[in-house]
């Protein structure tokens, strides 16, 4: 039971990480009809940009500037890079932001070195939340938790309720009306773009000290961010939601237990590949994702 | 006569707005059978729904006495009928020959056939060649779609609408955007392409209608409201009311 | 016979046969031979991509398990299991590759677009899982090695010397060029075209787009068993980086350089990727970094590859007005020179001040100095900005002489 509950909130924080993730990385998908291949990359900046900025001032400050240079180093991308590739489709799109996670995942690679990077969960944030039966659920956890809840209220708010965000809505099917009445899309855009990328960069500073930070932290989570997508279907900020926390629930358990299956194999071992099994299967029976809405 | 098209109670929605409410409708075999509407009629949609593009909310749509409801265009298409679009729909990156030659392949029997080298198909060539003499671009064979003017991409879009030797042809607006002469172009092609043909039209202009049209049925807010030979519509009270009435409404907005 | 047609194959030929005579050295003969393999792999790419548009980022499955497959058949035969010509081994690899092109193409098919690069990605990061997880099979870590020399050599030939595997590959290289260029003569060639350009108007013609992007794949997914199968016999032996999404990066990288709206395209990346890979690596450890930014620059200026710059020359060769973009060329080429040395200063001290632990001290291009010092970083960033703002004026004076060069010709046509 112990195990059960310990596993199940565990899941739910990586899978609510995993949301934070995706759903940004569907945002700018429905939005700008962009695949950010990158997105995983901005994560991993966001990672390290904490790291740095909590080794000098701390990590409350970390949490506020690390999101807003990842965001700020996103526009610059729309405005000088995927802004003059807009014109040749989206398969050019989606090949510059996979040469783009190249290269930004190369210079972490020459700044930061090779080995992973000792970014800590601060001291205030350290110790046990509560008990369950005899494990200690830890505080950071907890705090992720509420990060990433918070973080979804407020898109979600920003977006029915503010005026950018009816801009943002009706720029999706209608970009040229929008323009005519007067407002600056090429900007909303990179906005959008900006802001997706700085939502990339806060689940890097969160998820950063939870996990590893390491030059391959990009391309460990990338791949499962995308399955995440296809499976929830893709533009569904709905689906994506189910599919993270399913994913994340699944590869939390899967690791845990060691159940034998075929092939001399445990579970455990297996895990790694479990979520992308779940993407096969959903292709045969239900193409279209869980919730499926806009086709690529 | 039999039918080559039946609607029966076809009905369409997108979410909640429902765009087609209960349409049936009877094309019979080798006429030339016109929709007329005004705007924002769901003649688009009506159309999307016999080729496929489209699922049905609800309804039977038959074929030539076959059910085609559900099935994809794809099998549609090889049911014998051919749809052209009103927004140019063609291959862009091909020349009028390629083009056309696409749309004999699967026809011809050669399906999926990579043994074969499509530069040796002499039945396919002697087509593709018989329809781009029909349409008038036999000229331009070797043009890129894409640099051809615009009455000539819709000539082209004909092309490859009948190409394949289907049976049961629906044209959607072929006249859109052309001067008056390239009307009456357009107009004595539809013509001589569709001989032994069924034709569904949809158009705008009335002049076109009443020079092809055997029948022409009147779709309105999703209804087809009457069905019958051009002077009977032209006299009808309901018809008149409903196109002269949207204009009424336009007026009183405005 | 169609004169042409007869030459250039002809000049292939004869191209792949003198090459190693021409270019002698035992380094440049394993460049020669991996370029070979990898132009049928690129090739095999890019009918996918460039002949069917589906953007794939896990194409090395099928040439990787199409290899695991062949390393395991020679080591039967090596064993005596059973008997195969050495020669005929790509075909094993091709024959697998395409196995799992039906298996794995039956589920990635089903959708197209962003749709379908992502899930090809998702298989792709599932078989190297899996490849790992079954060490028996796979090798694990370490992979599967296998000698190419089998029982007694015929004809003289045992494969043992790499001359001879050279000629192998170069053989089954032009074989395999001849093949895929006669299969976009096809119908399915064709309509595959017709499938990536318009899968709308290609359904409303008959054809089941989604059957017509399937059996595209199954028949790449043979060429890239066959490279699989040449790699084997050429590195003797198959590992999980066979199967790795770097690798399928990197047949991605190379085919769009080379140029995706040609058939030859992706012949040119493949030469380029290799040797780019290869001389660049010997020299700095980020060369990955330099790949990865020319990539980018090419998606945004030239999307069309090097073969659309290459072929954009020649109406300006036929009107014998190429020597009117010399001086332009010259220009920019100066300018690149500048933005490049000064690009190259600062990653390569910002490489040596992360990883290098023995002091500062750093040489390059024969100078010798400190990395940390000031007049070091201040030369580099000025050099680079110097170049690049040289390059947009550069850029523009192009431009100008082109479209200058282009509006005599048309006047000189009409």
């Amino acid at each position: 039971m112990e195990f059960f509950l310990v596993q199940a909130l565990n899941g739910i924080s990586y899978g609510l990480l995993l949301f934070m993730l995706s759903s940004g990385l569907t945002l700018v998908f429905s939005l700008m009809g962009v695949l950010n291949f990158a997105h995983a990359s901005f994560y991993m900046l966001g990672a390290y940009f904490a790291f740095q900025v909590s080794t000098r001032i701390g990590f409350w400050p970390a949490l506020v500037l690390a999101p807003i240079l990842v965001g700020a180093i996103g526009m610059l991308v729309e405005r000088f890079g995927l802004r003059k590739v807009h014109r040749f489709g989206h398969v050019a799109e989606l090949l510059f932001t996979f040469g783009l996670a190249y290269l930004i995942d190369e210079a972490v690679h020459l700044i930061w070195g090779r080995s992973a990077v000792d970014y800590r969960v601060p001291p205030d944030l350290d110790g046990p939340l509560f008990a369950i039966f005899t494990s200690q659920y830890p505080i950071y956890r907890g705090f992720m938790m509420l990060v990433s809840v918070a973080m979804l209220i407020a898109i979600w708010l920003a977006l029915t309720r503010t005026r950018i965000g009816l801009v943002i809505q009706a720029a999706l099917t209608h970009p040229q009306t929008v323009e005519a009445l007067g407002h600056n899309v090429p900007r909303v855009f990179m906005l959008v773009f900006g802001g997706g990328a700085a939502l990339a960069g806060l689940a890097g500073v969160i998820g950063g000290n939870a996990f590893v930070t390491e030059p391959g932290m990009a391309a460990a989570v990338g791949p499962i961010i995308f399955v995440t997508v296809v499976v929830g279907g893709m533009g569904s900020l709905a689906g994506a939601f189910v599919a993270s926390l399913l994913i994340g629930c699944l590869q939390t358990f899967a690791v845990a237990l060691d159940w034998p299956l075929f092939f001399g194999l445990k579970l455990s071992q297996v895990a790694p590949v479990l979520p992308y099994l779940l993407m096969v299967l959903l292709l045969i029976f239900r193409p279209k994702g869980l919730m499926g809405r806009r086709e690529g | 006569m039999s039918a080559a098209l039946e609607l029966h109670d076809v009905h369409k929605s997108f979410g909640s707005t429902k765009i087609i409410n209960g349409v049936s409708l009877e094309v019979r075999a080798g006429e030339r059978h016109a929709i007329i509407g005004p705007n924002g009629a769901g003649k688009s949609t009506l159309y999307n729904l016999i080729s496929g593009r489209f699922p049905v909310s609800s309804g039977k749509i038959i074929l030539k006495g076959e059910e085609i409801t559900g099935l994809r265009p794809f099998e549609i298409n090889r049911k014998g009928l051919s749809r052209s679009f009103q927004v140019t729909n063609i291959f862009h990156n091909m020349s009028v020959y390629e083009n056309i030659r696409c749309a004999v392949l699967w026809p011809a029997g050669y399906r999926y056939s990579f043994w074969s080298r499509v530069a040796g198909l002499k039945d396919v060539q002697r087509r593709a060649e018989e329809t781009m003499e029909r349409i008038g671009l036999a000229r331009r064979r070797n043009v890129l779609a894409a640099v051809l003017t615009y009455a000539e991409q819709r000539a082209l879009e004909i092309g490859i609408t009948i190409a394949g030797g289907a049976s049961v042809v629906l044209l959607d607006e072929p006249t859109a955007g052309m001067s008056r002469t390239e009307t009456a172009q357009a107009v004595q092609l539809i013509r001589e392409v569709t001989v032994g043909k069924t034709l569904i039209m949809v158009e705008h202009d009335m002049g076109v209608i009443f020079d092809l049209a055997d029948r022409i049925s009147v779709l309105v807010y999703g209804e087809i409201i009457a069905t019958g030979a051009p002077a009977d519509i032209r006299s009808n009270a309901a018809v008149q009311e409903a196109y002269l009435g949207s204009l009424k409404k336009e007026k009183e907005n405005a | 016979m169609n004169w042409k047609r007869f030459f250039l194959w002809g000049t292939t030929a004869i191209v792949f046969a003198a090459a190693p005579h021409v270019f002698t050295s035992s380094f440049a003969l394993t460049l020669l031979t991996q370029m070979g393999s990898f132009i049928i792999f690129a090739l095999s790419y890019n009918m996918l991509l460039g002949q069917g548009g589906m953007l794939s980022f896990g194409h090395a499955v099928y040439s990787g398990l199409g290899a695991y497959i062949a390393v395991h058949a020679l080591n039967l035969m090596g064993k005596g299991a059973f008997v195969f010509p050495v020669t005929l081994l790509p075909l094993i690899g091709g024959l697998a590759g395409m196995v799992f092109g039906v298996l794995f193409g039956y589920v990635t098919t089903r959708r197209a677009g962003t749709t379908f690069a992502l899930i090809s990605l998702g298989v792709g990061e599932m078989v190297f899982a899996c490849v790992l997880m079954f060490p028996g099979f796979f090798g694990g870590e370490a992979g599967v090695s296998t000698n190419r020399v089998v029982g007694k050599p015929f004809l003289g030939i045992s494969y043992g010397p790499a001359i001879q595997v050279y000629y192998l590959v170069a053989v089954w290289c032009v074989i395999s060029i001849a093949a895929m260029y006669a299969l976009t003569q096809t119908p399915l060639g064709r309509m595959a075209n017709a499938v990536r350009d318009n899968p709308e108007r290609a359904e409303f013609v008959g054809y089941d787009t989604q059957k017509v992007r399937f059996l595209q794949l199954v028949l790449s997914s043979f060429f890239a068993g066959v490279s699989g199968g040449l790699s084997c016999i050429n590195f003797e032996i198959v590992s999980a980086e066979n199967v790795s999404a770097l690798r399928s990066g990197g047949v991605l990288i190379a085919t769009f350089i080379g140029g995706v709206p040609f058939f030859f395209g992706p012949i040119l990346g493949a030469i380029l990727f290799i040797f780019f890979v290869a001389a660049l690596s010997g020299f700095t450890k980020a060369w990955l970094l330099y790949l990865g930014l020319f990539f980018v620059l090419m998606v945004i200026y030239a999307p069309g590859g090097l073969a659309s710059l290459l072929l954009m020359h020649i109406p300006l060769l036929r009107a014998r007005r190429l020597g009117r973009l010399a001086l332009p060329y010259l220009l920019a080429a100066g300018a690149s020179a500048l933005a490049l040395a000064g690009l190259i200063g600062v990653v390569e001290m910002v490489y040596h001040l992360s990883e290098v632990s023995g002091g500062t001290m750093m040489a390059l291009a024969g100078l010798e100095f400190d990395a940390h010092s000031h007049t070091a970083w201040a030369i580099s960033i000025l050099l680079l900005v110097a170049g690049l703002v040289a390059l947009r004026f550069a850029a523009s004076f192009f431009a100008q002489r082109w479209s200058a060069v282009q509006l005599e010709m048309q006047g000189r046509a009409s």
